[in-house]
């Protein structure tokens, strides 16, 4: 196993290709739940949980069922439907096993079905590894998925600091809101792309 | 009839600027105006099929199932989207990539199947689909076309002014960003100012 690529993927996947600020994936969750500092942890921990199982689980779908069977059209339908009732299974495993667990991320999980970067790491890692310049491997996939998931969740929660602050502060009527939400989701994007000089080549969005 | 539907969908229920949804394409795609007409053109072709089929299909199915039904139905018009990008225009779907299968997770989408074609007949839903289609279309140009001057200097991939050497901050994602907040803040402005005057 290559320890290096796994580095690799975990420095890109957080800082470089940060999924929601390079990426510009799961802003309906990014701009929603990024209110209060409290539920966007929340938020983030139960991204990270769902995008690593169903990392997992669509890689092996995709290695064992939908390329040996020459299936790969129905890629699309096949992981929305794979997410949609892995989250759904989450959160009735949660509810019955772990309901301490469940009241802190339970609220989260109907909302990252339609959280379009759960689906966006899934199909990242049926393409080619920018880093190896092969296809994804099992544990890169793995890694892949969690690492994107607290990428996810540091923009998440660098975001809900920035808003609590935002509350108190005076906005110019017509910014209020959403827009002064965006224009600091720039300027934390434009901070973001010091990042590319850590030296990995970067990769693009396919 | 038809002007009315077109016009609640491109100017009061304006997925973008009015309910603020379906924000990931338009700031990821939202980068040469032809990507936009592209991106547009499958949102509305997904949006007006999957409407038809849920309003068409909506008393079969149970309550209980109705989402998982509602996301396979959009998938596979998704897919057949995509099939078709992929055959008649292969470098848009190249430069569009991974946001052709996410249009399956637009929130736009879903959220019209749930609150419209679920409990409209399927003329009605049909309408609603291109409406809203088109406001989302139409704001993606808007969006996609001051990118495009700002970051590269250039509209429909010809250039605009000659020597003016363009921002590149719009053509990446901060611009995207930007280009939103500034849009928004325009259509809250002219929103304050009409409801001032009423009052």
């Amino acid at each position: 196993m290559n320890v290096a690529s796994l580095i690799q993927i975990s420095v890109g996947a957080i800082l470089i290709n940060n999924i929601v600020l390079a990426r510009m994936l799961g802003l309906c969750p990014f701009l929603g739940v990024s209110k209060k500092l409290s539920s966007a942890f929340g938020m983030g921990m139960a991204v990270i949980f769902v995008m690593g199982i169903a990392s997992v689980l669509t890689w092996c779908v995709d290695a064992f069922v939908l390329v040996p069977y020459d299936l790969s059209y129905l890629q699309t339908i096949i992981f929305i439907l794979v997410i949609a009732s892995l989250v759904q299974m989450v959160e009735m495993v949660l509810q019955k096993f772990s309901p301490v667990l469940y009241e802190s991320l339970g609220i989260y999980l109907p909302l990252i079905t339609t959280n379009c970067a759960v689906l966006a790491v899934a199909l990242i890692n049926t393409r080619v590894n920018p880093y190896t310049g092969r296809g994804f491997t099992f544990l890169e996939a793995f890694v892949n998925g969690i690492m994107s998931g607290i990428g996810f969740t540091v923009a998440l929660v660098l975001m809900a600091g920035i808003r609590e602050k935002l509350d108190l502060a005076h906005v110019w009527k017509p910014l209020e809101g959403l827009p002064i939400a965006f224009i600091s989701a720039g300027l934390i994007a434009l901070a973001f792309l010091g990042f590319i000089g850590l030296g990995f080549s970067p990769a693009s969005g396919g | 009839m038809i002007s009315e539907e077109l016009k609640r969908g491109i100017v009061s229920e304006n997925p973008i600027f009015a309910l603020a949804l379906g924000l990931c394409p338009a700031v990821a795609i939202s980068t040469s105006v032809i990507n936009a007409f592209g991106m547009g053109a499958a949102v509305i072709f997904v949006l007006t099929g999957s409407n038809i089929i849920i309003s068409f299909v909506r008393k079969w199915v149970p309550d209980k199932v109705r989402i998982p039904c509602f996301i396979t139905i959009i998938a596979t018009f998704v897919t057949i989207a995509d099939l078709l990008m992929k055959a008649y225009a292969p470098l848009l779907n190249r430069q569009l990539g991974i946001f052709v299968p996410l249009i399956v997770v637009n929130c736009i989408i879903l959220a019209r199947a749930e609150s419209y074609a679920s409990q409209n007949n399927v003329r009605k839903s049909a309408l609603d689909g291109i409406a809203i289609g088109c406001g989302f279309a139409l704001s993606l140009v808007v969006i996609a076309a001051v990118r495009e001057v700002l970051g590269s200097n250039r509209l429909f991939g010809l250039t605009v002014v000659p020597g003016f050497r363009p921002m590149l901050v719009f053509a990446i994602a901060p611009g995207g960003f930007f280009t939103i907040a500034a849009l928004l803040a325009l259509v809250n402005y002219r929103r304050l100012k009409k409801d001032k005057n009423n009052l």
